[in-house]
């Protein structure tokens, strides 16, 4: 049940909308000319401003990490469960930004925003975007609230990736790094199923070649099986074995009785697909698993990680869950191997739990505890 | 060679055989620790030695408590092997009471080695007079403070007596730079002088491949 008054949350917040005038040069060539993004803070920062956090989040995430926007919200932000007082992410002692990334849906600029060129949606024509190009605009970000230095950057998945990003691009400016199941570069198999998603989306007639917006439709079951098919890689077979198990949703086994049955798991599927369709653009959807499958953050190091880890300033934190088969534990120690050639100050964590990719989002005890102690370590001046 | 001290001394807050290892490391030196447990060498020698490094551990709670204490740890099961790590990649690898833990004790001895340059290892001693008396008397494995697990429960899987130890050290074309035997009792702490592996509790061996 909700409780916006629970001494562990930062209760209502309100997202602010900041505008970029100062033209975004893009790794793809382009440059946005103009920008917004939507943000939320949580906390208070400090006259010395070296309690700054970043959160970054991942693929389907936004800026709405903790705390809720109304006493009538059913649900807290999707990271309520690490950020508030007493929390890892400890906002009696942080002052926590998080926002929605460029290309994102959920109000900063992305493909439903409008291309002031054109005067209409961006729709298919939102340039490219890759990970160093949401560090770079996260940088602005920091500019603009006064924060010379992060005293950590988090994330999770595609969020851990701009964490590990922010170290090498802005070393200086980057205290504490903390990356969950994340990983130094897809692999194929997981780029064969982001590949997946994006045809399920591109094979809906009402994508219009991502011209839907113009067309006034919306590929909302392409973009269902997409999230449906991702959604399977985030959870384990035994999280999901022992959530749903062969449950029987509707219909019967029983014999002479001609009546199709669905399973529970099949019902809570199409529920997530259908929610988060209704939510979520399906050329973000396209942008964002394009730039998961694009980053890799040793490539201009020569592929030599080792390398490309030595120039990062800050200390690491990296954790992983066994059961997380999207970005499995190995990923995480080769960040780690990569970080100890370097010298860099690393600890590693690998935590059990059945909760498969997802359990980064999880209240899991150990990963809470371990993520406390991490946090509580980071000294403020 | 051997020098002999007790196994419940303490030199400042830390225990005998860790403040024998922090006198015969280096200063801001290079240190892996294999089965760090809660970290208490690792940040000494960090606050004393200036000494950098990691800890590698499998105890969930004793990572924790390395992490809240400021100092690096990677969960690695030892079992695993070191193949992770450079040749040389470090000064000296540490190894204390867990070598009777592991599986194959000998081939982590060698992947120390391959990389350190130099490696300390501490065991129980498993020819102590008292363990010899156990199983000669009572025909039993023995259970004590030692050691105090019974057989088909413990994560000692592979004793060794200090003859034992330095057998395969030979074998392995190991040198042996230095050892001290830690001991309890004035009783004790009298007799190993003369006899370690009869009268010695732990081990505490300074290794390397020259």
């Amino acid at each position: 049940m909700a409780d916006i008054h629970a001494p562990d949350s930062v209760g209502v917040v309100v997202p602010q909308t900041l505008q970029f005038d100062q033209p975004l040069q893009l790794a793809c060539g382009r440059t946005l000319e103009s920008y917004q993004l939507v943000v939320e803070t949580y906390g208070t920062l400090n006259a010395s401003k070296s309690n700054a956090v970043l959160i970054c989040h991942a693929l389907s995430g936004h800026h709405h990490a903790a705390g809720y926007h109304s006493a009538e919200d059913r649900k807290p932000g999707w990271w309520d469960a690490y950020i508030g007082p007493g929390k890892p992410i400890d906002t009696n002692r942080f002052f926590v930004v998080s926002l929605n990334n460029l290309g994102g849906c959920h109000g900063s600029t992305g493909p439903r925003s409008i291309n002031p060129q054109t005067g209409k949606a961006w729709g298919k024509d939102f340039p490219m975007l890759r990970v160093r190009d949401w560090v770079h605009s996260q940088a602005r970000l920091a500019d603009r609230l006064g924060i010379e230095q992060w005293a950590a950057v988090i994330g999770g998945s595609l969020g851990g990736m701009q964490a590990m990003r922010w170290a090498l691009e802005y070393p200086e400016r980057v205290r504490h790094c903390v990356v969950m199941a994340s990983a130094m570069k897809l692999s194929a198999q997981n780029i064969a199923f982001n590949e997946t998603a994006r045809q399920a989306i591109m094979s809906d007639p009402k994508f219009c070649d991502g011209d839907y917006l113009s067309h006034d439709t919306y590929p909302k079951e392409g973009l269902a099986v997409a999230r449906m098919i991702g959604h399977i890689t985030y959870l384990s077979d035994d999280g999901m074995g022992e959530k749903f198990g062969r449950e029987i949703r509707s219909g019967s086994f029983a014999q002479g009785i001609e009546e199709p049955v669905e399973f529970q798991i099949q019902s809570y599927l199409r529920h997530q697909g259908d929610v988060f369709s209704d939510s979520f653009d399906a050329n973000t959807y396209i942008l964002m698993t394009q730039a998961l499958d694009y980053f890799d953050l040793a490539r201009e190091y020569d592929d030599d990680a080792v390398e490309a880890f030595s120039r990062a300033q800050c200390r690491f934190l990296v954790v992983s869950f066994t059961t997380d088969w999207r970005f499995s534990p190995q990923r995480s120690r080769e960040i780690v191997d990569a970080l100890v050639g370097a010298s860099k100050q690393v600890s590693y964590a690998e935590v059990d739990t059945a909760y498969g990719h997802d359990a980064f989002l999880m209240p899991i005890e150990r990963y809470y505890r371990l993520f406390q102690a991490f946090m509580q370590g980071i000294e403020l001046s | 060679m051997t020098a002999v001290v007790s196994n419940n001394t303490f030199v400042g807050d830390l225990r005998i055989d860790l403040s024998v290892i922090q006198e015969w490391i280096a200063g801001g030196s290079r240190v892996l620790d294999l089965g760090c447990g809660d970290g208490t060498l690792l940040a000494s020698l960090r606050d004393h030695k200036q000494v950098t490094g990691y800890g590698l551990e499998i105890d969930p709670e004793q990572i924790t408590t390395c992490i809240a204490r400021g100092l690096n740890v990677v969960e690695q099961n030892l079992d695993r092997g070191l193949a992770n790590f450079a040749d040389n990649s470090f000064d000296t690898v540490v190894m204390t009471q867990a070598l009777q833990t592991l599986r194959e004790p000998h081939r982590v001895l060698e992947e120390m080695l391959r990389v350190g340059k130099e490696c300390i290892v501490t065991f129980p001693n498993f020819g102590h007079w008292r363990a010899r008396w156990h199983l000669f008397f009572n025909g039993r494995m023995p259970v004590s403070d030692l050691l105090p697990y019974e057989w088909y429960d413990t994560p000692n899987i592979h004793f060794c007596t200090f003859r034992d130890f330095e057998v395969l050290c030979r074998e392995l074309q190991i040198t042996i730079l230095q050892r001290q035997v830690v001991a309890e009792g004035p009783f004790s702490r009298f007799l190993k002088e003369t006899r370690p592996n009869l009268f010695g509790e732990t081990a505490i061996y300074h290794l390397t491949r020259r």
